[in-house]
């Protein structure tokens, strides 16, 4: 600065001082606002886009009830619908016990010992591991090891361990906003630690610990690289025996035991296609995933809001 | 409510007649050892998944390096798993997936920075609550989904501007999958950016610093640790990345680094063998295990990186 130390800096030089930090402020923020605009307009784009290539097989109500087909007009996603319902109800049950499980033991009886530790830096690894690493292992392990092979039951389970992470996450998340009053409270009533945990912290963290099973769930639907890997076949032209049924026993585990496909590999199957026709296919598919895991997400969103507006 | 009663119930219960007293104890005593038990078999559970994926990499990639030396592995330049000359050089594979895996950091660093520096420093409470929501919707978005938006729609756009694009090519997959680690660095650098103390920028503010210079002087290098994990974590998600590549950089192992050709990646080489049905055993088989414990080592690397900085700046403050 030219001005001596101990004079303040004539008038017009401060004054032209405030100009450049003005001028920089609003530079400075029109680039974070311009990304920003560029970030949603892709968002946008990626979905108009897709919209307006499947438009025509998205209001044909035969493409969600054909199986796939050689002849891209008369192709559906109903076996894939019906296999990733299917897979996301193994995933749901293996992880969301386990996962909230972890998370309990984690945050209200680990005591700081290595073993912790490693669990701990276990799980935070775990969550960095690209999913196709976890394909390998489930084609490794799940698939010729133990023999399961290439079935609903596999993806499942891959797919469970995938999204682990994210539930131990959330459920530590959702147990460590529990005020200590409420523990104190149960404590005082002479509840012992697993009445406490059971009884009142549980319920109150359930709306976080949704939240977290939500926000996994549109992960596992949305993911092909792991299903792909134990080999999910493409061409499914029936569907997996259905889990009820009319004589006793009522329930039928033949189908976790059933070959199946998914909605991301059909749609990976159609893009890979040289024939334009069956990207329109593509564009379909890929309009009905962004709606379940965008929709899921938003939910999982809504009630987190609607959870931090109550504490209020 | 419900549950407070029948705690005092069960509580008067045992106080009222205290015979029943010892019984009801020892009974919740076992109950809570139990419970204890089944919540620790679920923590080490996720130790089990750990364990699980390095012995089957390891022991898969074993019998692949009896018949591969690790040099060649290691030097070779060509990648040709089922000619009958089959040569195995990873690095073909490990320069596609760099190359990609650069061009998307090329776009997120910058447009992380800005975002997160407009996040922290000049959004108001307001807007930020509204922005962080739908950054974790961009996140959500399926990776196949991407995939279809780079080979359909930003690579045909490319090449209005770059006509000797090829119609697979790693330039596409690179910017999508830049625009796919954009939320998380984002949001990671804003974390660290909102953990520098408040007292540190009020200082420069009284040196008559603007906005723009306490970002840049003081709030930047004081959160570096932080956000350059944000980066390397992206780094690690661009290099594991498997449908953008699968789908928009072709199945061609070629060793270079021209992001204008197509080019396997690690990922998408799993992914291709993955989809021809390959004899369990066979070394092509095996060769999937090998790519794929090259692909663990890289992203383990950096993710440890990644976690260590940012422990780094955790607790700095």
């Amino acid at each position: 600065m030219a001005s001596s130390p101990g004079k303040q800096p004539a008038q017009p030089e401060l004054e032209s001082i405030v100009r450049g930090n003005r001028r920089s402020d609003l530079v400075m923020a029109g680039i974070g606002m311009i990304v920003l605009l560029v970030a949603m307009a892709l968002l946008a784009a990626v979905f108009i886009d897709l919209a307006v290539k499947g438009w025509p097989r998205l209001i044909n109500p035969d493409f969600y009830i054909n199986f796939p087909s050689r002849h891209p007009e008369q192709a559906g996603i109903l076996s894939a619908a019906v296999g990733t319902t299917l897979v996301m109800l193994v995933t749901a049950l293996v992880a969301i016990p386990l996962g909230v499980a972890a998370g309990v033991y984690l945050e209200e009886y680990a005591a700081r010992s290595w073993i912790t530790d490693v669990i701990e830096i276990n799980v935070s690894n775990l969550a960095g591991v690209p999913s196709i690493i976890y394909g390998l292992l489930a084609l490794g392990l799940f698939v010729h090891a133990f023999g399961l092979g290439e079935t609903i039951l596999t993806a499942g389970l891959v797919l469970a361990l995938l999204i682990l992470p994210v539930i131990i996450v959330a459920t530590r998340e959702a147990i460590r906003s529990i005020p200590l009053e409420l523990r104190e409270a149960a404590y005082g009533l002479g509840a012992d630690k697993w009445q406490t945990v059971r009884l009142y912290v549980l319920p109150a963290a359930r709306p976080g610990i949704l939240t977290g099973a939500i926000v996994g769930l549109a992960r596992a639907i949305g993911e092909a690289a792991p299903v792909i890997t134990i080999g999910a076949l493409t061409f499914i032209a029936f569907l997996p025996p259905p889990p009820v049924q009319a004589q006793p026993p009522f329930i039928n585990f033949e189908w976790l035991s059933s070959p199946f496909t998914v909605m991301p590999i059909q749609l990976f199957n159609w893009v890979s296609r040289p024939q334009a026709e069956f990207h329109i296919n593509a564009a379909a598919t890929g309009v009905v995933l962004m709606v379940m895991t965008l929709g899921m997400n938003g939910l999982a969103i809504y009630i987190r809001y609607r959870l931090r507006r109550d504490a209020r | 409510m419900t549950n407070a009663a029948s705690v005092v119930i069960e509580v008067q219960h045992n106080r009222s007649f205290g015979g029943a007293s010892e019984k009801f104890l020892r009974r919740r005593a076992m109950q809570a050892a139990i419970a204890r038990c089944i919540l620790f078999a679920a923590a080490a559970a996720s130790v089990l998944v750990t364990v699980g994926i390095v012995y089957v990499l390891v022991t898969e990639s074993a019998s692949f390096f009896s018949h591969v030396s690790i040099r060649d592995f290691l030097t070779d330049t060509q990648w040709t798993p089922v000619f009958e000359n089959a040569r195995f050089g990873v690095m073909t594979l490990v320069s596609a997936t760099l190359t990609v895996a650069g061009i998307a950091l090329a776009f997120a660093v910058p447009a992380g920075m800005a975002l997160a520096i407009y996040l922290s420093e000049y959004a108001r409470p307001g807007i930020r609550e509204t922005v962080k929501p739908f950054l974790e919707l961009l996140e959500g978005v399926p990776t196949v989904v991407y995939g279809f938006f780079a080979v359909l729609f930003v690579t045909p756009l490319l090449q209005i501007f770059l006509p000797e694009l090829s119609g697979f090519n790693l330039l596409a997959p690179g910017l999508v999958m830049g625009i796919m680690i954009l939320p998380y660095t984002a949001s990671v650098s804003e974390d660290a950016m909102r953990a520098v103390p408040m007292g540190l920028r009020e200082a420069g503010y009284a040196l008559g610093y603007s906005r723009f210079r306490v970002a840049a002087q003081v709030v930047i290098p004081a959160a570096l640790s932080g956000i350059t994990a944000a980066f390397i974590l992206g780094m690690s998600r661009a290099v594991g990345e498997t449908m953008v590549v699968a789908v928009a950089a072709g199945q061609n192992p070629n060793f270079g680094f021209d992001p204008m050709e197509g080019a396997a990646t690690i990922t998408a080489y799993i992914v291709q063998m993955a989809m021809g049905d390959l004899p369990h055993g066979s070394i092509a088989y095996q060769s999937v295990f090998g790519a794929g414990i090259v692909l663990f080592v890289i992203t383990l690397i950096f993710n440890v990186l990644g976690f260590y900085m940012r422990r780094r700046f955790r607790e700095v403050y």
